[in-house]
């Protein structure tokens, strides 16, 4: 399926019905090991709340702390993370993959 | 993501309408491509293989970096004839994603005990399968081997867009079948997308293992396209 869960995309649609702000990060690339494929999406409400995964638990603390800013700013942005990065081995991406991820407000 | 952009996602998947996200990386700036309207984007190419075999990826065109995000309705199994063999290909399927409908008008077949926690359809076929809707995203199984039940099933499937239709039989049987087809006024083209004898010649003995043929076969065609 592309790697889309489809139950992510109704819960932010919940979230978003319930008047929370919402962010979006969708896997948008990977190499090597990446643990999710392309098309995986997490949700991030503007708490920190998320559900779903872009790396099977790597990277998602780095992409919901962008995702907050994301919601304040309204600004999409691409984020990248690899073990070539030193953020990458920072936040744990020790797993040999590398991917690129697109965080976006969502229906801002 | 505007609001109307994830609306109209949402409501591509209420609908069963295949749709990508096309997001210009550089700009932020999004469209929602139905499939059927996939040959006037300027990602046209892209966007053909990208539906067939489900696979988002981001793309550079001389028009800027594009991330295409496949959102495929959920692959469906519609089986004609609620028999041992359905049984055996139902676990299969559903392990690899696919919901799945059973059909049998013989009340003896389609009973809950046989079939539990499946949609299950104790009616002829050509009254529930208009309802249903029949799309790229279905496949379908006729394995009745009564004409009368078999027949009208694949007439349906035949004048839909359903990505393989398969039909249980041997090439005597499947000989007869395309001569009623005929008859019926379908032409040869149309005909020869049935798959019949059904199944990856695996040498397969048993439910189980027609099951895992049949299973095989449309894979490769959902994922191969023959």
């Amino acid at each position: 399926m592309a790697g889309s869960d489809p139950t992510i995309l109704d819960q932010a649609a919940q979230w978003l019905k319930d008047g929370r702000q919402v962010a979006l990060a969708t896997v948008i690339e990977t190499w090597g090991s990446a643990p999710q494929p392309v098309g995986s999406q997490l949700a991030i409400d503007a708490n920190g709340n998320f559900i779903g995964s872009v790396s099977g638990g790597c990277v998602e603390g780095a992409v919901v702390t962008e995702a907050l800013d994301i919601i304040t700013s309204g600004k999409p942005k691409t984020l990248a993370f690899g073990v070539a990065d030193e953020t990458a081995w920072k936040v744990g991406l020790a797993c040999g993959g590398k991917i690129r991820v697109y965080v976006e407000p969502l229906a801002a | 993501m505007k609001p109307e952009i994830f609306e109209q996602i949402m409501d591509a998947r209420a609908q069963r309408t295949p749709v990508a996200l096309v997001t210009a990386l550089d700009t932020g700036a999004q469209r929602v491509v139905a499939r059927d309207h996939a040959a006037d984007d300027i990602l046209a190419q892209v966007l053909a293989d990208a539906f067939r075999f489900d696979r988002s990826g981001v793309h550079k065109v001389p028009e800027g970096e594009f991330f295409v995000h496949i959102h495929n309705p959920p692959l469906r199994l519609i089986i004609i004839g609620a028999v041992h063999i359905a049984q055996a290909v139902i676990p299969i399927a559903r392990a690899a994603g696919y919901d799945i409908v059973v059909i049998d008008p013989r009340g003896a077949f389609a009973t809950g005990e046989r079939f539990p926690d499946i949609a299950l359809h104790a009616e002829w076929p050509d009254e529930v399968l208009p309802k249903l809707g029949l799309d790229q995203r279905t496949a379908m199984l006729a394995l009745t081997h009564d004409p009368k039940i078999d027949d009208p099933s694949l007439h349906l499937a035949l004048k839909s867009k359903v990505f393989y239709i398969g039909a249980l039989g041997s090439k005597k049987t499947q000989g007869t079948r395309a001569e009623r087809l005929a008859a019926a006024g379908f032409p040869a083209a149309d005909i020869a997308r049935i798959y019949g004898p059904i199944g990856l010649d695996i040498g397969a003995q048993g439910a189980p293992e027609i099951a895992i043929s049949i299973m095989a076969e449309l894979t490769r065609v959902l994922r191969l396209g023959s």
